[in-house]
C-alpha cells in the first residue's frame, strides 16, 4: 500500500535554510571568497534561497550560480539521455569557497558529477556540500557539510522536494511504494 | 522531453516533439561551446566512425568537431582511401567498422536509403549525414535551431526554399521539419527543378519568385546540384542567376525582417549575389555554428536510445 508522509513543511523548510545558511558563515570567515553553486534542477531554487539568507547574515552579495551535471553522469550508456538545463556561473571560482547545493544526498553519484564538472570552470581553493535532505545510501566516499534533515530511509523509498511549486506549499514527502 | 530513438536516419519519421527535443538539448550544447573548456566527457570511450562515402567537408568537420567535443574516439573513413573502390560492399565494410567496436556510425553517402540499411544489419547507431537526394536531417535540425533562436518561434513563419528542390535532401529534410513544426514552406525555382509532387508533402509550389519572396520570414537558399543533375535542367547558369537569383532588387521586395538562409557551400553570384551573402540579414555562418551544437545533441540523444526503433518502410 502506496503511502507518503511529510517530513518538513515549509516552516521546517525555513528553519533548515536559516541555520545552514549560520553554519556556512560560521565555518568560514572569509565571507567574501563564498560562492554557492545549485545543481540543477532541485539544488537551483534552494541556493537562490540560501544565496539571500546567508548574503543578509554577511552584509554582503553572495554570488549564486547554477550547475547541470548530466554530461559528467557515469551512467550515460545505460539510460535514455537526460534533458539538461541551463549552466550559469557568471564568476570566477577560482580560488574561491564553492559551496555545491542540492536538495537530496543519495549515492553521492550527483555530487561526483558536479565536482567533476567544475573541474572545467576553475580551481575553488575548498568545496563543501549543502544539502536540504541527506537520506543515505552512499555509494561512494561523499559526506554533506551543511544538512537540513537527515531522513533515514529504504532504497526503495522516494524523497520529493517541492519548492515553489504554484499553488503547493513547500514541503518535503517520503514516499513509501 | 522524449528521445528513444538508436538511430538518426531521417527527419520524416521524427515527431515534432522529437525534433523540439534536439532542439532543446542543442541549446544547452551551444552553452558549452561558449565556455573556456569546451569538452564534456558524454562519449568518452565511445568509438564513432565517419563513414564519408561521398565527398563532404564542412559536414565531416562539424561532426568530427561535435565528436571531439564529446570526448568520443573517431575513425574517419572516406571512399577515396577505402576498399569499397577495391570491391567491398557497403555491408562488409560496415561490418568490419563494428567488428573494430564501432560504437557510432555517421553516414555520408550517394545512395538514398544507405543509413537505413545500415541500421537494420549493424547493432552500432546510425546517423545519416546525407543519404543522396533523401535526407540530410542534421542540416534541417540547425536550420530549425537557428530560425527558432533569431526569431523565437518556427509555428506560423512562412519559409520559402529557393533553387534546385528536386535534387536536394538539404530540401525534403527541411520541408518535414517546418511542416511538421507548423511553419508555411513554399517552393521555388525552375519548374524543373520544383515539380509540383512536392505539394504532397504538405507544402506550396510556385515558379514566380517575387511572389515566393513578398511574405517571405526565412529565405532558404539552395545551390544546384551539378553532381546530381544527369541532363540539364535548366538552359543555363546565367540564366537561373537571372530568373531566381537572390539579388538586392528581388530581396527589396521581401519583407524587411526577412532573414537569408544556406546550407553551403554557396556560390556568389550564381544563387545570391554577393553582398547580400555577408549581410546582417544573412544567417549563413550563424548555421554552420550552431550544426556543430546539433550534431553533439544528436549524438548525445542517440547515444541513451536503446528502445525499439521505428525503421522506415524502405
Amino acid at each position: 500500500m502506496p503511502e507518503s508522509a511529510i517530513i518538513l513543511n515549509a516552516v521546517g523548510i525555513q528553519r533548515a535554510l536559516t541555520r545552514m545558511a549560520h553554519e556556512i558563515a560560521e565555518r568560514n570567515e572569509a565571507t567574501a571568497d563564498i560562492v554557492l553553486v545549485g545543481i540543477q534542477r532541485g539544488g537551483v531554487p534552494l541556493a537562490e534561497q540560501l544565496g539571500r539568507l546567508l548574503s543578509s547574515i554577511v552584509n554582503q552579495t553572495i554570488p549564486v550560480g547554477s550547475l547541470d551535471v548530466n554530461l559528467h553522469r557515469d551512467d550515460l550508456d545505460q539510460r535514455a539521455a537526460p534533458k539538461l538545463h541551463p549552466t550559469q556561473i557568471p564568476f570566477d571560482v577560482s580560488g574561491k569557497t564553492l559551496v555545491l547545493v542540492d536538495d537530496v544526498l543519495f549515492s553521492g553519484r550527483t555530487i561526483r558529477a558536479a565536482m567533476d564538472s567544475l573541474n572545467d570552470f576553475g580551481r575553488p581553493r575548498k568545496i563543501q556540500l549543502a544539502v536540504l535532505v541527506d537520506r543515505g545510501h552512499r555509494e561512494l566516499p561523499i559526506k554533506a557539510d551543511f544538512v537540513g534533515k537527515n531522513q533515514p530511509t529504504s532504497p526503495t523509498e522516494k524523497v520529493q522536494v517541492r519548492l515553489g511549486v504554484p499553488g503547493s506549499e513547500d514541503q518535503v514527502i517520503l514516499h513509501r511504494p | 522531453m522524449s528521445w528513444h530513438r538508436k538511430h538518426l536516419l531521417d527527419i520524416e519519421s521524427l515527431s515534432a516533439d522529437e525534433i523540439i527535443t534536439v532542439l532543446d538539448t542543442a541549446k544547452a550544447f551551444k552553452a558549452v561551446g561558449e565556455r573556456a573548456i569546451k569538452k564534456v566527457p558524454a562519449l568518452r570511450g565511445r568509438t564513432v566512425v565517419n563513414l564519408f562515402v561521398e565527398p563532404s567537408t564542412r559536414t565531416r568537420i562539424s561532426f568530427e568537431l561535435a565528436q571531439q567535443r564529446l570526448s568520443a574516439d573517431i575513425v574517419n573513413f572516406t571512399a577515396e582511401a577505402s576498399s569499397l573502390k577495391k570491391g567491398e560492399t557497403l555491408k562488409d565494410t560496415a561490418k568490419n567498422l563494428e567488428a573494430l567496436n564501432a560504437d557510432f556510425i555517421v553516414i555520408r553517402h550517394s545512395a538514398a536509403g544507405a543509413p537505413h540499411f545500415l541500421s537494420r544489419v549493424l547493432n552500432a547507431h546510425v546517423i545519416n549525414a546525407g543519404d543522396g537526394a533523401h535526407e540530410h536531417p542534421t542540416q534541417a535540425l540547425l536550420d530549425a535551431f537557428t530560425i527558432r533562436e533569431r526569431t523565437g518561434r518556427i509555428a506560423g513563419l512562412n519559409v520559402t526554399i529557393l533553387g534546385d528542390i528536386l535534387f536536394s535532401r538539404v530540401a525534403r529534410s527541411n520541408i518535414w521539419a517546418l511542416t511538421k513544426l507548423g511553419a508555411k514552406v513554399t517552393l521555388c525555382g525552375p519548374a524543373t527543378l520544383v515539380p509540383r509532387t512536392f505539394e504532397a508533402m504538405g507544402c506550396r509550389v510556385t515558379h514566380d519568385v517575387d511572389e515566393a519572396l513578398r511574405e517571405a520570414d526565412i529565405i532558404h537558399l539552395l545551390r544546384i546540384q551539378h553532381e546530381r543533375q544527369r541532363k540539364t535542367m535548366f538552359p543555363s547558369i546565367g540564366e537561373y542567376t537571372t530568373l531566381y537569383g537572390l539579388n538586392k532588387a528581388r530581396f527589396a521586395k521581401a519583407p524587411p525582417e526577412a532573414l537569408i538562409m544556406h546550407p553551403g557551400p554557396i556560390n556568389r553570384g550564381v544563387e545570391i549575389d554577393n553582398d547580400l551573402a555577408d549581410c546582417p540579414r544573412s544567417l549563413i555562418l550563424e548555421q554552420v555554428t550552431n550544426g556543430l551544437a546539433v550534431r553533439m545533441a544528436v549524438l548525445f540523444l542517440v547515444n541513451g536510445g536503446k528502445g525499439p526503433q521505428e525503421i522506415a518502410p524502405s
